[in-house]
């Protein structure tokens, strides 16, 4: 490491539970993915929070731009039935 | 036998080690290198807190005589510590810090280990809860000396000076008096002396691999069990007993 200068970044994801998804919580910096994923437990699990922990550099992340929104999202606006809120979900089905 | 009162003292050795260690640690809250490193060792400082806290309790009902966790980590002086010496050292840089808790981590694991069979349920229990724990210190300081040993020609050569500065510091963690020899043979405690090939075989590979020298055992210290500290453990309780010697009974 050299003085002054950042470590990489890495994004942090971490799932509660078993079946729920790794959800984004956070990012931090770390010299290779080993120690990201031991900062990822100290930082960001440290009253229980996750069963499973995935680090990314944030730099392999590919993102979608602001520019792009219009050809990207703006066509799924008007076709409705694509979106399944017609149905009643029984209350034994969480997480939908 | 009648074991309690060696228990007692037992177990409020192994509890001082804990507490002094955790607060050696704790010192590094919001001074470590990065944000990251400071929680991550605030972490471990507060596994040891833990731990201590669990000791002393179990100590002050094998003692039987009123004192509870409190007033055995508030209460006593300097003398009446059991620590071993190796705990109380100043932090030093943090190649000094990542020398001392390699050397200690590695020495928890077997000792836990063999604690966690011990006759005594209580500090069998402890021990399980504590080995996991240590299991993971283990990887993050072997880490850190990987890193800095095989790091910059700068970290390589303070993390050699620490390694120089504390081995003379380790043989004490091998070494049981006559009343901890007794509840070896009793099934109590695990067998120190017996523990040092397990050691060393967590230390040295890892020295090897980090590039760094194993440092000659030409000289070694002790006396921390029997209460003659170094000069540091004093001001380290001042700090640390400072509410409670001020405002007696205070609590929030």
């Amino acid at each position: 490491m050299v003085p002054g200068q950042h470590m990489p970044l890495f994004e942090v994801f971490i799932r509660s539970r078993r079946g729920l998804d790794h959800k984004h919580v956070g990012s931090l910096h770390a010299e290779t993915h080993q120690q990201a994923l031991e900062y990822a437990r100290d930082c960001y699990t440290r009253r229980s929070e996750g069963v499973s922990i995935w680090v990314v550099r944030s730099g392999d992340i590919v993102a979608s731009q602001e520019e792009d929104a219009g050809e990207f999202f703006d066509p799924m606006d008007d076709k409705p039935y694509r979106h399944a809120t017609h149905y009643r979900l029984p209350p034994e089905v969480d997480n939908m | 036998m009648h074991a309690e009162p060696e228990l007692f003292h037992y177990t409020l050795g192994l509890a001082d080690d804990a507490l002094v260690l955790g607060q050696r640690l704790c010192e590094w809250c919001s001074n470590a290198p990065f944000l990251e490193e400071d929680l991550a060792l605030a972490n471990v400082a507060l596994d040891f807190m833990g731990r201590a806290r669990m000791l002393y309790s179990h100590a002050a009902t094998l003692e039987g005589a009123g004192r509870d966790e409190d007033a055995l980590a508030y209460l006593r002086d300097c003398r009446e510590y059991r620590n071993l010496l190796i705990m109380e050292l100043p932090r030093g840089d943090f190649a000094f810090s990542t020398a001392r808790q390699f050397l200690v981590d590695a020495f928890n694991l077997p000792f836990l280990e063999d604690l966690c069979r011990s006759r005594d349920p209580e500090l069998a229990g402890i021990a399980g809860k504590a080995l996991k724990e240590s299991r993971y210190h283990y990887r993050r300081s072997r880490d850190w000396v990987l890193r800095l040993g095989d790091g910059t020609a700068e970290s390589h050569r303070r993390l050699q000076r620490a390694f120089d500065e504390i081995w003379g510091y380790t043989h004490e963690l091998f070494r049981a008096g006559e009343a901890e020899q007794r509840l070896v043979a009793a099934g109590f405690a695990p067998d120190r002396p017996a523990l040092r090939a397990r050691w060393e075989a967590l230390v040295v590979p890892v020295l090897a691999e980090a590039t760094l020298r194993r440092p000659e055992d030409a000289w070694s210290v002790d006396g921390g069990r029997e209460g003659t500290h170094t000069e540091h453990l004093g001001h380290l309780l001042s700090e640390l007993q400072f509410m409670q010697r001020a405002y007696p009974g205070l609590q929030w």
